[in-house]
């Protein structure tokens, strides 16, 4: 179990539209037992038309290996400003990661949609490995994802 | 300086970089293997044909991959599940699951991080680091101990460890230096500091927002073989602004999913090929011939740490504490030593402890600290000094030589050089040859003429510790022995006389095996492996000093027999001479490495005379290969001292002994041995065209004889005995 603070660590406009009007919100992400080395996970949101809108987390400190995480790669062009300071570590396979940060009120229920792009060694790259509405229904249910992601949620 | 860079990098990082290089060995296995078990696509396919016919066998296909081996692995995703197979380019269909293998996932993680993810890596680094420190330094060194850069590959003498350690190194360095060097690349680039990133074109900012051109019709993968892909992703399934990337060996191309159009391609930067050369020369994934000759050098790692370890304990253990000293103010007898490995300085040990107990005040020093404005009571210098490469000062002598000449004049008090080496090698005793001259020039006065010691011989450092003593008008014995040996009894089983009636009595004394402990055996220690060439360590009652006897029988042969001739007031030959069967004699067993006669099938040409047979018998009765073997033999008379007759008719028989000269020096044809070897040169020089080895025992004008004799011989065919010395094919056994 990893448990990651990032309170206020977004910088990024998902956080801006109206500061105080956000609400702490924790993702779990429990992987699989894949059989292989230890993770890289891009979390990050799109808006309501698909374009990016910002960066949640990032598991894996190489960023050599970004370009595997192929979709978030696209749409930011590797960016490290992206990412700066909600870099973590990566993550093996059977654990679970646990970020809780402040999102704005604004990106529920908007269209906004919570990815993550899954890379790891030696094993196919798995862009887009989980895609969930952000809603405020949504909150509490959890989905599987497409290769290594055993479960995937949001609490508020 | 160089010798300190190689020695303590390597005790520092032994067990790590063994652990990386057995690894790293493990791992050279499996491109090899996944190139042999891949299925191997044709020359001429296209990655059009190729997706084309995966796509027909997986309609899903999101990805496919061809690794430097040529293993292609197709990914998919089908009704909500994840797929994965390798495939047969020829079909398009699965032949292999294609999950990562654990075992070598395992190794790649113990190899590149110990299991400690950065922190390791950066161990691994410091091991790789330390590798090409030692590889570096290692050259040097070898360069140096050979004599030079010329003479790099040149055979070796010495002692066992020494020997396989360079020979090892001399076979593997080259790859360490490779994967050294390579695993440090690698690590800057993990760690970001290489402007190596790829960066691949700017997606295109419009798309034909349409889907369905077929694969088949798509210039790039037309253009593109399916042995330059690397991989080749498709868009995803109803997103019609996704595009297809194309990753080749030479860049990263994006492909609109409705036209089939080429929208941007980046080639990689020159970085980046760096890389990608680099990660496949260290890996072996796309070279796997090359990883597994990098693999098999890496094995000699571990064996190069055991022998760099021994080489360093016994220089340690054989570099004796001088106890007592004297302060160098005070000092008679100045000792000065010039060594490389060590072994010198037990010499200068013994003189001391020699020349302490006539009563003198002995300082001992390294030649590098020369300085006789310290030593104003000196009555006399003496100096022991190795010879390190082609005539070099060893480690201990370093400046000695400038020392001297910047002297205004040399010290009144008288000189002698006593040089320490080994006849195998062209420059023998050429530095204390050096320092004689340099001292001569000097107008410095010689207590002693210049002496030498082979090869660490005791016989010969007794023999000048007697000669000093003369000029010194004392009585001075000295029993230098490294490692005091263990002896064992040994009970003569039988005795075969010759030589009365030509004044000079020999036998051949045969005695029984001794029984070897278990460690012995195992070890290969003392009696329980020896070979004709090596030699008996006898001392005899009322000495303290032991004489050596060449043995001419090996543990194979079941007894120890060595050939002994009385010598008048010999102590030891003479208490030898008197043995009858049943009785016992204490012995112990000493290596002669450099003389022995190998078991290859390269042809041999033994020359001894008198109790010289004795090694050379013992080399012809252990020839069961039956190499082709020439022997020259001198004795005083056929009737007399014959040795060994009915045994070499036997072997000539048989086939172990291929042609036998022999000379008399008495009777009515005298010759002697040399003019033997004179009279045979046709064949001599023919057998030394096809590398026979050319081995010589018996006395030093015997063997100076011979060395003569084989000069004029040689010279006509531009070949010297001092060449075939270099390469290790002319060696003596002089007593």
């Amino acid at each position: 179990m990893r448990k990651i603070l990032a309170a206020l660590a977004l910088t990024t406009a998902l956080t801006l539209p109206g500061i105080a009007m956000a609400r702490p919100v924790t993702l779990t992400t429990t992987l699989k037992s894949y059989g292989g080395d230890g993770a890289y996970l891009a979390i990050y949101v799109t808006d309501a038309k698909g374009a990016y809108a910002g960066t949640l987390w990032m598991a894996g400190g190489k960023a050599k290996y970004y370009e595997h995480l192929s979709d978030w790669y696209r749409a930011t062009g590797g960016n490290r400003a992206e990412i700066n300071g909600i870099t973590g570590a990566s993550v093996g396979a059977g654990r679970t990661l646990e970020i809780t940060l402040d999102l704005a009120d604004a990106l529920f229920d908007a269209g906004y949609t919570v990815h993550v792009d899954a890379a790891v060694e030696d094993m196919r790259d798995s862009p887009n490995e989980v895609a969930v509405p952000l809603t405020a229904a949504g909150a509490g249910k959890t989905v599987q994802g497409r290769r290594y992601v055993a479960s995937f949620g949001y609490d508020m | 300086m160089i010798r300190a860079l190689h020695r303590w990098p390597a005790l520092v990082a032994m067990a790590l970089v063994s652990l990386l290089a057995l690894s790293g060995a493990a791992l050279s296995v499996f491109p090899a293997a996944e190139r042999l078990s891949a299925p191997q696509s044709g020359d001429t396919i296209s990655v059009a044909e190729l997706a084309t016919r995966i796509q027909a066998a997986y309609p899903g296909v999101e990805q496919i991959k061809r690794a430097p081996s040529g293993r292609i692995t197709a990914y998919w995703f089908d009704n909500g599940t994840p797929g994965s197979a390798v495939v047969d380019p020829a079909t398009g269909a699965g032949v292999a699951a294609a999950d990562p293998d654990p075992i070598e996932r395992w190794l790649t993680n113990l190899h590149r991080s110990l299991f400690l993810d950065d922190a390791g890596r950066l161990a691994a680094a410091a091991g790789a680091a330390a590798m090409l420190v030692l590889s570096l330094s290692g050259i040097v060194l070898v360069a140096r101990r050979a004599g030079g850069w010329r003479r790099w590959f040149s055979p070796l003498r010495g002692p066992m460890p020494g020997r396989i350690h360079v020979e090892l190194a001399r076979g593997a360095v080259l790859g360490l230096l490779l994967s050294s060097a390579t695993a440090l690349w690698m690590t800057a680039s993990t760690f970001g500091f290489l402007p190596d990133q790829s960066s691949g074109p700017s997606l295109p900012g419009a798309t034909s927002e349409t889907i369905g051109a077929p694969l088949a019709e798509m210039p790039l993968l037309v253009s593109t073989p399916v042995v330059s892909l690397r991989e080749l992703s498709f868009p995803y399934p109803d997103d019609k602004t996704d595009v297809f990337t194309l990753k080749t060996d030479a860049g990263t191309g994006y492909i609109d999913q409705g036209t089939g159009a080429t929208l941007a391609w980046s080639e990689l930067s020159g970085w980046q090929v760096a890389s990608e050369t680099i990660y496949m020369l260290h890996t072996g994934q796309g070279a796997a011939l090359l990883g597994l000759v990098l693999g098999l050098m890496a094995l000699a790692v571990p064996a190069m740490g055991a022998t760099g370890a021994v080489i360093w304990l016994t220089g340690r253990r054989g570099r004796p504490r001088i106890s007592g000293n004297a302060y160098p103010s005070r000092a008679e007898t100045v000792i000065l030593v010039g060594s490389e490995g060590g072994s010198t300085w037990g010499f200068a040990a013994t003189l001391h402890g020699a020349l302490t107990r006539a009563g003198q005040q002995v300082h001992v020093a390294p030649m590098s600290a020369f300085d006789p404005a310290r030593t104003p009571a000196a009555r006399r210098y003496l100096v022991l000094a190795a010879t390190y490469g082609d005539g070099d000062a060893p480690a201990s002598a370093k400046g000695f030589l400038g020392r001297l000449a910047a002297l205004s004049a040399a010290p009144a008090a008288p000189l002698a050089v006593l040089g320490f080496g080994d006849r195998g090698f062209p420059a023998f005793c050429a530095y204390a040859e050096a320092v004689e001259a340099a001292a001569r020039a000097k107008r410095w006065p010689l207590l002693l003429p210049l002496d030498t010691v082979d090869r660490q011989s005791p016989q010969e450092f007794a023999r000048w510790g007697r000669a000093l003593g003369a000029a010194l008008g004392i009585d001075l014995e000295l029993d230098h022995q490294p490692v005091r040996p263990g002896t064992s009894s040994l009970t003569l089983v039988s005795r075969r006389d010759h030589g009365h009636e030509v004044q000079a009595p020999t036998a051949i004394l045969r005695f029984a095996l001794p029984r070897a402990s278990l460690l012995a055996r195992l070890l290969g220690r003392g009696f329980a492996r020896f070979e004709a060439g090596d030699l008996l360590g006898i001392v005899p009652e009322g000495s303290t000093v032991p004489r050596f006897y060449s043995l001419a029988s090996g543990s194979r042969d079941g007894f120890v027999e060595i050939v002994v001739r009385k010598h008048v007031g010999g102590l030891c030959s003479s208490a030898l001479m008197a043995l009858e069967p049943g009785d016992m004699v204490a012995a112990f067993l000493r290596r002669n490495q450099a003389f022995h006669a190998g078991t290859d099938r390269t042809p041999l040409i033994l020359v001894g005379a008198g109790t010289g047979i004795g090694p050379l018998a013992g080399f012809i009765r252990a020839n069961e290969v039956r190499r082709p073997v020439h022997l020259f033999f001198g004795m005083r008379h056929r009737d007399s001292d014959f040795l060994y007759r009915e045994e070499l008719q036997a072997w000539a028989a048989d086939g172990r002994l291929a042609r036998l000269n022999t000379a008399s020096s008495r009777g009515e044809r005298p010759r002697y041995v040399q003019d033997a070897l004179a009279s045979e040169q046709l064949q001599v020089i023919r057998a030394i065209r096809d590398g026979a080895r050319v081995m010589v025992c018996g006395g030093r004008e015997m063997a100076a004889g011979v060395a003569d004799a084989m000069a004029r011989l040689l010279e006509p065919h531009g070949l010297s005995p001092a060449m075939l010395r270099a390469q290790g094919r002319y060696v003596e056994d002089v007593y």
